[in-house]
């Protein structure tokens, strides 16, 4: 019995030894580690790929853990176990920034690559419509302004069809497939939408309103995008909210809805002319770039005229390109290495 | 007995007709189960065989300076927006390596581009006229088919669909999976023969025992959890390597492997255990000569079933962060990795559509390789099982 049980113990020992041996193993490494936002990833591994096909480098590992966490991670100090790259699909917060500085992340340059549109679209079987921000707010809001002798109260949504908003519209059910509130696409949906308009009209007291209705008029359709296309096709009068990438994948199955006027497309995106569109961004620890020795050599491709430039291939991908002379600061930026200050946000 | 012989009649009659039901109710829902399983093996097929096959281009190329800068300048202008761009990039890379190609002409085939594959296939793409007519004219000449997707099994993922393959997923599984095996199966053996042979039956062996039946039925998530908190930020082992992964589903595969070893190790005869006693054996010899060897069918069965279920696993990877874009194919144990189900996972969020084949391609391959595990695993037991 004693040798049984001083052969297991040796076993787990050893195990546990084995462990901990890898664990102590640090050196300087040739894989960059990037973190971040699941909106810049397609165009991250995109790049990343290419980096490890044409560069004597192995492909950096990239993990899409969104814009919050990945800057957790990367705020979490300096050193082998941290990432090198967060990407984010907003730009860090100053708190983010000072948890950063606290943890000696102190030398952090900010690259802005481009902007991502949101598009409020349908099956193309339909006629396309044009709605303006604050229609697209009344479908969605859990609350509303009440009308007549409920004036200057908050109700709770009653639009049941788009005509019950605006005559105009089409008499349709209201019926959006959207994402779940731990997307950063419902995140930015909120922020540029919700916000922009319940700041605006009277009833919300001049705050951010950021509930969206669970009456059913709004259905959580997961973090894949794909199964919103897919569920458009099929019910052809839902609406659904996605990235401006899965619209330009699917050019002859979907169409967008004009917002404010303005057609979801790339120039108008670009040029800030349409209303929901956000940037995008990724943020470089300086202090490794002696460890790391490929971390800036992929920034620079990154920020090439021929990854983020009008033609580039990430634009084939769905990202939409800066315009000239904002894509020439972005590369200054990344010359001067740039360290981004608390006071710049 | 007062009951008629008409009444005990009506009465068989009766339960005839309820044993009659219950057999057609039985039969209706394996059926109904049967038709599932039909619907999605075809579903499965019909998307997924066309992944096994590629569309290739035979092209000219022609290695000028142009060339050595931008890989599209060796191609004739209309050709390359047809040609895949992991063909293109490598161009400069191999005129760098061999200068002694400039000035030379190749013509060779190569990958298409993905929109020309779909569109070979009948699949929604996005070529214009232009580019239909030039594909047609090329199908028509033969310079442009449909061959075996070699490239799907030799390479690992990629942004480009047609360049995309399972290989550094498979070889991440079979390195977690190896890690798995090497922990769960020492500890879970030795941890079931202590339990069955030399524990004694108190209070604190029966709340192991009810501990470690808990522990096979808890959400796969935890252990992702678990691996998280004690082997990344704990002992620092790297995250994404099939080293953590493997360790993580070990936990999870552990109370299986025990489980499976004590009904193994209950299933052997006391007999044995006494005969063995009564020439002398020692309680060691017993288990090492005697019991384990008769129950290592059962053993090896458990453990493989074990390990399918581990093999199927993602949840937990990506707390892990297994759920990765790994392109490199590496064998290394401490690099980032990822396995087959979390490959299969991030095709379904791909944006592009020729990824829908990629994913249930991916899902064919997963299955032929569980469907091989299973099938072991009972052959193992025909082959080796005793009955007492």
């Amino acid at each position: 019995m004693n040798r049984i049980l001083t052969s297991r113990t040796f076993k787990t020992t050893a195990i546990a030894a084995a462990v901990m041996g890898m664990a102590t193993v640090a050196h300087a490494r040739d894989q960059i580690r990037i973190v971040g936002s699941s909106t810049v990833y397609p165009f991250a591994s995109y790049v990343t790929e290419e980096f490890g096909a044409v560069t004597e480098y192995p492909t950096p590992v990239i993990e899409s853990t969104g814009s919050g966490g990945g800057i957790r991670l990367f705020c979490n100090g300096v050193g082998e176990g941290t990432p090198d790259i967060s990407n984010a699909s907003r730009r860090i917060k100053a708190a983010e920034l000072e948890r950063c500085i606290e943890n000696g992340v102190t030398d952090v340059t900010e690259v802005k690559i481009g902007s991502d549109g949101i598009v409020f679209a349908q099956s193309s079987t339909n006629e396309s419509v044009d709605l303006t921000l604050e229609q697209l707010f009344l479908a969605v809001a859990a609350k509303v302004p009440g009308q007549g002798d409920k004036q200057g109260e908050l109700i709770d949504n009653p639009y049941q069809k788009w005509s019950d908003i605006d005559a105009s519209l089409p008499e349709r059910e209201i019926s959006i497939y959207g994402p779940p509130s731990t997307s950063g696409t419902r995140d930015a949906f909120e922020e540029l939408v919700m916000e922009a308009v319940s700041e605006e009209i009277d009833g919300y007291g001049g705050e951010g309103y950021t509930d969206i209705r669970a009456d059913g008029a709004y259905i959580d359709a997961g973090e894949n995008d794909n199964l919103i296309v897919q569920r458009l096709t099929e019910d052809t009068d839902a609406f659904g909210i996605f990235g401006y990438s899965f619209l330009v994948e699917n050019p002859n199955a979907l169409i967008a809805a004009d917002i404010d006027g303005v057609e979801a497309e790339s120039e108008a995106i670009s040029a800030g002319d349409y209303p929901i569109a956000r940037s995008l961004f990724f943020y470089v620890k300086n202090q490794h770039a002696d460890a790391v020795p490929p971390l800036y050599e992929y920034v620079d491709m990154f920020v090439s005229e021929m990854m983020i430039g009008e033609e580039g291939y990430l634009g084939d991908l769905g990202l939409i390109p800066l315009p000239e002379g904002e894509r020439e600061q972005t590369r200054e930026k990344v010359a001067n290495r740039a360290a981004l200050q608390v006071a710049d946000l | 007995m007062s009951q008629t012989f008409d009444e005990i009649s009506a009465q068989l009659r009766r339960r005839h007709r309820r044993s009659a039901r219950l057999k057609w109710v039985s039969m209706g829902a394996l059926g109904l189960a049967g038709l599932f399983l039909l619907w999605f093996f075809s579903d499965m097929l019909g998307k997924g065989l066309p992944a096994f096959q590629q569309a290739q281009i035979q092209v000219e190329i022609d290695y000028n300076e142009d060339a050595a800068r931008m890989g599209r300048a060796a191609l004739d202008r209309d050709l390359s927006r047809l040609v895949s761009r992991t063909f293109e990039r490598m161009i400069p890379v191999q005129m760098r390596e061999n200068p002694e190609l400039l000035g030379s002409k190749e013509t060779r085939w190569v990958l298409a581009d993905s929109e020309v594959d779909q569109y070979l296939k009948g699949h929604r793409h996005k070529l214009n006229d232009a580019q239909r007519a030039l594909v047609d004219e090329l199908e028509a000449e033969g310079r442009v088919e449909l061959r075996f997707n070699t490239t799907f099994f030799t390479t690992g993922d990629s942004k480009m669909p047609e360049a995309s393959g399972i290989l550094s997923a498979a070889v991440g599984t079979i390195m977690t999976m190896l890690v798995t095996l090497a922990i769960a199966f020492p500890i879970g053996v030795m941890t079931a023969v202590y339990l069955e042979e030399f524990a004694p039956d108190n209070r604190f062996t029966q709340a192991i025992e009810i501990n470690i039946n808990n522990l096979a039925a808890i959400p796969s998530i935890l252990f992702g959890l678990l691996g998280l908190a004690i082997f990344i930020n704990f002992f620092g082992v790297p995250r994404s390597s099939p080293l953590v992964g493997g360790m993580t589903l070990a936990l999870m595969t552990l109370p299986v492997i025990i489980i499976a070893t004590r009904t193994a190790l209950r299933s052997v005869p006391d007999a044995i255990r006494h005969a063995a006693f009564g020439v002398g054996c020692s309680r060691w010899q017993v288990v090492r000569d005697h019991v384990l060897p008769l129950a290592m069918p059962g053993i090896m069965t458990g453990s493989i079933i074990g390990l399918a279920q581990a093999m199927g696993e993602t949840a937990p990877l990506i707390i892990v962060g297994m759920v990765a874009f790994i392109p490199d194919v590496s064998a290394s144990l401490t690099e980032a990795a990822t396995v087959l189900p979390a490959q299969v996972f991030t095709w379904a969020g791909e944006p592009e559509k020729a990824f829908v084949e990629k994913t249930a391609g991916g899902i064919l391959v997963l299955l032929a390789i569980l469907i091989f595990l299973n099938a072991t695993a009972v052959i193992l037991r025909k082959k080796f099982e005793r009955r007492w």
